[in-house]
């Protein structure tokens, strides 16, 4: 009987032990001469489950969690059937079931580079809707969906588009930010690996929509992975007509390139991006003129991140409607929570907004992995706040967050332990801002520094130098250029103003 | 081993990349592919055939913390400094790291074998705390792991 396999090539799957666990399944069913076919999924999102194994049975793909190299032979001994490491049926399992997968709707169930897979399991219909439109209807489809900037900005898509589609220009581009430096965060990574034809054909009706016909993703360097999988998928999307001269056979073109950063946090920040793509120094721009007028290469250019983009064929395929009846308040659709750092259930969560974070903390992800209280939870990666649990009532969306001196930014969520120091994390939030500084500006470069030097006087028992951080994070808020000047004191003061004891330090204690 | 730079090559692989918009990050990728670092010889030419200044050119090379102007370890390890990764314990892995290797931030081993980098975050934040070891993902990282990680890289 021959037996089909999963084991995802994602990443975090890989960082598991995913590689020796298809060597060890490869040498076993050499040994015992058994027919298996070994498919590389992208990832399921349950990150604690990797490295995961499923087998495609009758009912269902059913799933092993947690599979070393050395639980092999047992597992070919139980035929795949029970055994110690079985999950049952992998989309039975509650952290997959009772989510709404848009945006990641085949991401872990089709193997990433099949396109007769991608096209079986709904791809390519929202391009195939897109050529039969204007590129003003189109854009009309994006602005009613409410798609808000998946980055983290939050600025409506579909208003951002509407500017590049009227703008008049011989050459418009797309580029797409894939610079995930956000820690807590790796949906765009995820959904890159995991389906990368649905980021393409994004860009593809983004590019039919505005009259772009060139585009660019710009992915991080710490993201080999994923680099490897796009580069490969456009090479099998140009040979497929979901890029080139003539898309899926219509008269409109649009192709796209792979680029790769190099290590700074702050080309994240679209203007740095651009700089960056040009083959500058990663230094932010001050605005106007916005890049939707001129963009890369002075011309008008669609930014877009990741999930904003690839979330658009299903806006395209099911109707901005379907879209926009998911959600909460202003924020329209659905949202790939990034569950992270010391949690139980740690992974992708893809549901609709309107969780409050004491659900999205205790219920999806479990509480703390190392079984302590929770004391803190930083959502929206290195630039957003620290909320305590005093605050888990605060629904999931953009206006209710910032209503909390917060941001849901990239959708991450690093959970924290009773042990945390949050002095500690916001002299961090500081340090890391000093090293990414692209030094453009002065609140941020010269800030970053003085908040540094400023908590290590809190630490050292000077209770005089906190009005000072609290005058400096002010300075910063108000006078950055870009968001990593301007958000870095929202870690800073959300710890100071929730966990003040953490900053208030007696002489004799820090000596 | 990596090559000695040559004019000759540099120049080939900056011509392969003359047809791009904004070429200047795939070259000294492509010259850091091929060198393990970016030889500083390459800077002239670059801006000759580029046309712009020396200095441009170095200063967007010296933006960018992934490009060297010198040859890193034999093995380079990269250690995730970042919060999610805090959250899961990295600090005492990183000071674990630096003590056992001797070496700060960024440094190199006496014997060349290992250098040691910080990175903010490589997106696997679900499984910290998170290292890169000669470009593959490992997940998990305790003190022991780090350990292992060394003899095996290290042997």
């Amino acid at each position: 009987m021959s037996l089909t396999i999963y084991i995802s090539r994602d990443a975090a799957a890989k960082a598991c032990g995913a590689e020796e666990l298809v060597a060890a399944v490869r040498a076993e069913a050499a040994k015992r001469g058994q027919d298996v076919t070994i498919i590389r999924n992208g990832s399921r999102g349950m990150v604690w489950l990797e490295p995961l194994l499923e087998v495609a049975t009758p009912a269902g793909r059913t799933g092993f969690g947690m599979v070393g190299a050395d639980d092999v032979p047992s597992l070919f001994d139980a035929n795949f059937g029970d055994h110690p490491k079985a999950v049952g049926l992998v989309e039975e399992i509650p952290f997959f079931k009772n989510q709404t997968r848009l945006t990641f709707a085949r991401c872990g169930r089709t193997d990433p580079l099949s396109m007769l897979e991608y096209e079986a399991e709904g791809g390519l219909k929202g391009l195939r809707r897109a050529l039969q439109l204007t590129g003003a209807e189109i854009v009309k489809e994006v602005t009613d969906s409410g798609l808000r900037g998946r980055g983290g900005a939050g600025f409506p898509t579909g208003i951002k588009w509407k500017t590049v589609h009227e703008a008049q220009a011989d050459q418009k581009y797309i580029v797409c930010n894939a610079d995930e430096g956000d820690s807590a965060t790796f949906a765009d990574r995820m959904i890159m690996e995991g389906d990368p034809f649905v980021l393409i054909e994004g860009m593809a009706i983004a590019g039919v929509a505005v009259g772009a016909t060139k585009g660019y993703v710009y992915i991080r360097s710490e993201y080999p992975d994923a680099i490897k999988v796009m580069d490969d998928a456009l090479k099998i999307a140009r040979a497929t007509g979901l890029l080139g001269r003539t898309l899926l056979g219509s008269d409109r073109a649009f192709d796209m390139e792979v680029r790769v950063g190099a290590g700074a946090y702050v080309c994240g920040e679209e203007t740095s991006l651009l700089n960056s793509l040009e083959g500058k120094r990663g230094i932010v721009r001050a605005k106007p003129p916005l890049p939707a007028l001129q963009g890369f290469m002075g011309k008008p250019t669609v930014v877009n991140n990741v999930i904003s983009l690839a979330t658009i064929p299903v806006i395209m395929d099911r109707g901005a409607a379907f879209y926009r009846d998911f959600g909460l308040g202003r924020s329209r659709g659905t949202i790939p929570l990034q569950i992270a750092g010391n949690v139980k259930y740690g992974g992708l969560y893809e549901t609709a907004f309107g969780l409050t974070l004491g659900e999205i903390v205790n219920d999806i992800g479990g509480g703390t992995f190392s079984g302590r209280p929770v004391k803190a939870v930083q959502v929206g990666g290195p630039l957003g706040a620290y909320f305590p649990t005093s605050l888990f009532d605060t629904p999931f969306g953009y206006e209710e967050f910032a209503g909390k001196d917060g941001l849901i930014g990239h959708a991450g969520l690093t959970i924290f332990d009773d042990r945390a120091d949050m002095l500690k994390m916001a002299r961090f939030a500081m340090e890391f801002c000093a090293i990414e500084s692209c030094g453009k500006c002065t609140p941020c470069r010269i800030g970053a520094v003085r908040g540094v030097e400023t908590v290590d006087r809190i630490a050292a028992g000077d209770p005089s130098a906190m009005p000072i951080l609290k005058d400096l994070c002010h300075t910063m808020k108000l006078g950055s250029l870009c968001a990593l000047g301007g958000f870095t004191p929202y870690p800073v003061m959300s710890a100071v103003t929730h966990f003040p004891d953490d900053f208030a330090r007696s002489k004799e204690a820090a000596e | 081993m990596p090559a000695t730079p040559s004019e000759e090559r540099v120049r080939e692989i900056i011509a392969d990349h003359l047809a791009l918009e904004g070429p200047l990050l795939p070259i000294f990728h492509a010259l850091q592919a091929e060198y393990g670092h970016v030889p500083q010889l390459a800077i002239p030419v670059i801006a000759e055939v580029l046309n712009i200044g020396r200095a441009e050119v170095h200063g967007t090379m010296s933006f960018y913390h992934d490009f060297r102007e010198e040859p890193a370890g034999r093995h380079v390890v990269k250690l995730c400094r970042a919060e999610a990764c805090q959250a899961a314990g990295s600090d005492r892995v990183a000071d674990h790291a630096r003590e056992t290797l001797g070496v700060d931030w960024h440094g190199t081993t006496k014997n060349g074998a290992v250098t040691l980098e910080p990175v903010f975050c490589l997106g696997l934040c679900a499984c910290g705390p998170a290292a890169m070891v000669d470009g593959k993902v490992v997940g998990l990282v305790t003190k022991k792991r780090f350990d292992k990680i060394i003899a095996e890289i290290d042997a």
